[in-house]
């Protein structure tokens, strides 16, 4: 049978892009073929939103926050990111998925770049988890957000900037896993508490000391309060913009230099 | 099939004559923690040859599969191919190889041709070259019309198929397959086996199958057989099998013990007990027989004289069974 001379791929490096790009893509494609997924990330949150919002709107509601903020408004920033740690988080769970059939194995026998692997999947998951999380943004209007066109600029840097931490986060995790089951424990035991230390669902100031300086040191913290300055301009906030957005950046540019030196590890002993 | 034209641009020293081997192992070994799964294995299989790597499991035939497909770097010992080594230049040789892995490896929720067009921008490849290139490999494989269905609604043979389109895409000059018949029905395993003979025939390609069922090592080459990290036989299955010389006897009896030291006490023959028969290889088996049973009347519940096979290579090499009864070695998880 004849095959038609292919350009020889001897000659030319491979590089990062490429390999990047179609993983970054297959990510993607895999998701949205997924509906019980989609419907997933997009429903919960919303419930969540809806449910907590309304049942602790009505029970706890002292009269004296800052500005007479219903609890849906206040809520509303800490459900957008409840939805970009669930999506980034449950689509890196696929690093595992990959590792156990063989999908992992047969990318890490072709001539591409840890770095391609690692720049590939996070960027699939932080652009699943960016969309699901604006997607959210339809929803402002409801509780009275108003963004300009400047705002909404930020809005999308700091979603993006979220969505790329957390997912890189999940990478970190889930590389050296082999089973789904000890990721689901870890996102109970660590994910979770860390949405809920992050001023999602009380604010910063009226929690206890203690509190605060496990908020302080939580990086979700500065992704909630850079989403809930820029949709409330007018309240009260801990911490200004720029430190928010600025921790938040260096909390990313972290999480990938982690994901890609676990990634980067020669495997010795195979085990 | 015309000439690849890659030459120009590759590296002096492929698709010259210069290299006999195109897979050379020396004195390799690899520990593990707890055992050492290879302990001092060397061969080399030469281009164009169907080689099979035969071994019970646990024999360390995975192990090295590994460390061919540069996931795991061994403890010793060196090991080539194409002449590029596969510890200090694993990226080049990535290149010049395709692995078929026993997991799957396609994405069930792509399209068959999705995959394939994401395995070749794994290999750099792109654009129009690589539409032509799939559209080849998949006509090669048979799937031509079923580019664009997803691939869970495919049968096992046919995804198999897809895994080998995928390890075959960049056209790689040597093709490692681990246990490719898993789960196949006969039918799909007869095809798979003839492909394979195809691309050794018609692409030259070396092509190197872990297996450990002696049905498929005979239709090899040449062959390595391994047993706990060692290289227990290695050459063709017919250089393999004439080796033990005559036939193989195996008797049933209810003390097989005993009576294997009473047959060697009165023939001189080396016959050994194993399990509830005794096995011996003498030339003419069929004389051999009257006289045993004469000899040991009422001992003997059935016999069998046949010609020797690879399990009988096996047995001949390292004095047991080829399935032994042992529990398998715990397989602990690894890490790439």
């Amino acid at each position: 049978m004849a095959s038609a001379p292919i350009p020889s791929p001897y000659a030319q490096s491979v590089g990062v892009m490429l390999p990047a790009f179609t993983l970054w893509w297959r990510e993607v494609v895999r998701f949205y073929r997924q509906r019980a997924r989609v419907a997933g990330v997009i429903l919960s949150p919303l419930l969540f939103w809806i449910v907590i919002g309304s049942g602790f709107g009505t029970s706890f509601r002292s009269g004296e926050s800052a500005g007479q903020q219903h609890y849906l408004d206040y809520f509303f920033p800490g459900a957008m990111v409840m939805i970009i740690l669930f999506t980034s988080i449950f689509t890196m769970m696929s690093v595992i998925e990959d590792r156990n059939e063989g999908f992992l194995l047969s990318v890490l026998v072709a001539p591409v770049p840890r770095s391609a692997i690692v720049l590939g999947k996070v960027l699939g998951g932080t652009t699943l988890a960016a969309i699901q999380g604006l997607i959210f943004l339809v929803f402002a209007p409801l509780v009275g957000v108003h963004l300009t066109l400047g705002s909404f600029g930020l809005v999308v840097l700091t979603v993006f900037l979220v969505s790329f931490a957390l997912t890189a986060l999940g990478f970190a995790i889930a590389w050296p896993m082999d089973s789904t089951q000890s990721f689901h424990a870890i996102i109970n035991l660590f994910l979770i508490p860390m949405w809920l230390l992050s001023g999602a669902l009380f604010p910063f100031n009226k929690a206890s000391k203690w509190i605060q300086a496990v908020m302080l040191v939580n990086p979700l913290t500065y992704g909630v309060e850079a989403l809930r300055t820029l949709m409330y301009p007018d309240a009260t906030h801990p911490f200004t913009l720029s430190a928010s957005i600025m921790t938040l950046l260096l909390f990313t540019l972290f999480m990938f230099g982690l994901a890609f030196a676990l990634a980067n590890r020669k495997s010795k002993s195979g085990r | 099939m015309t000439p690849k034209l890659s030459a120009v641009e590759s590296p002096p020293e492929l698709h010259t004559n210069r290299i006999e081997a195109i897979i050379s192992v020396r004195d390799l070994i690899h520990r593990y923690q707890d055992r050492t799964a290879l302990n001092g294995v060397s061969f080399e299989v030469r281009p164009a040859e169907l080689f099979g790597l035969l071994g019970p499991n646990g024999s360390g035939k995975t192990t090295l599969f590994r460390i061919l497909s540069t996931l795991m770097v061994p403890s010793a010992g060196t090991a080539q191919i194409a002449g590029l080594d596969v510890v200090r230049e694993p990226a080049a040789l990535r290149r010049h190889i395709g692995v078929v892995f026993q997991a799957q490896s396609v994405d069930q929720k792509l399209t068959t041709y999705e995959n394939l067009w994401h395995q070749g921008h794994l290999y750099g490849l792109r654009g129009a070259a690589l539409k032509q290139r799939i559209k080849e490999i998949l006509t090669r494989v048979g799937l031509q019309d079923r580019a664009r269905d997803r691939v869970e609604t495919f049968s096992g043979g046919m995804q198999r198929r897809i895994e080998l389109a995928k390890g075959l895409l960049h056209h790689p000059e040597v093709l490692l397959l681990d246990e490719p018949t898993t789960g196949l029905d006969p039918g799909a395993r007869r095809d798979l086996w003839q492909y394979l003979q195809i691309l050794r025939d018609q692409e030259r390609v070396s092509v190197i199958v872990t297996t450990h069922l002696m049905e498929e090592a005979e239709r090899c080459d040449r062959l390595a057989i391994l047993n706990e990290g060692k290289l227990v036989a290695l050459g063709t299955p017919a250089e393999l099998t004439r080796e033990i010389g005559g036939d193989v006897v195996l008797l049933e009896a209810h003390e097989p013990e005993e009576l294997a030291g009473r047959i060697r006490n009165m023939f001189h023959i080396d016959a050994i007990a194993m399990g509830t028969h005794v096995r011996l290889e003498i030339e003419n088996g069929h004389r051999f027989v009257p006289d045993v049973v004469e000899a040991f009347p009422g001992e003997i519940q059935a016999l069998s004289v046949s010609k020797p096979t690879l399990e009988d290579v096996f047995i001949h090499r390292t004095g047991h069974k080829f399935w032994n009864e042992e529990p398998m070695p715990q397989k602990g998880k690894r890490k790439y």
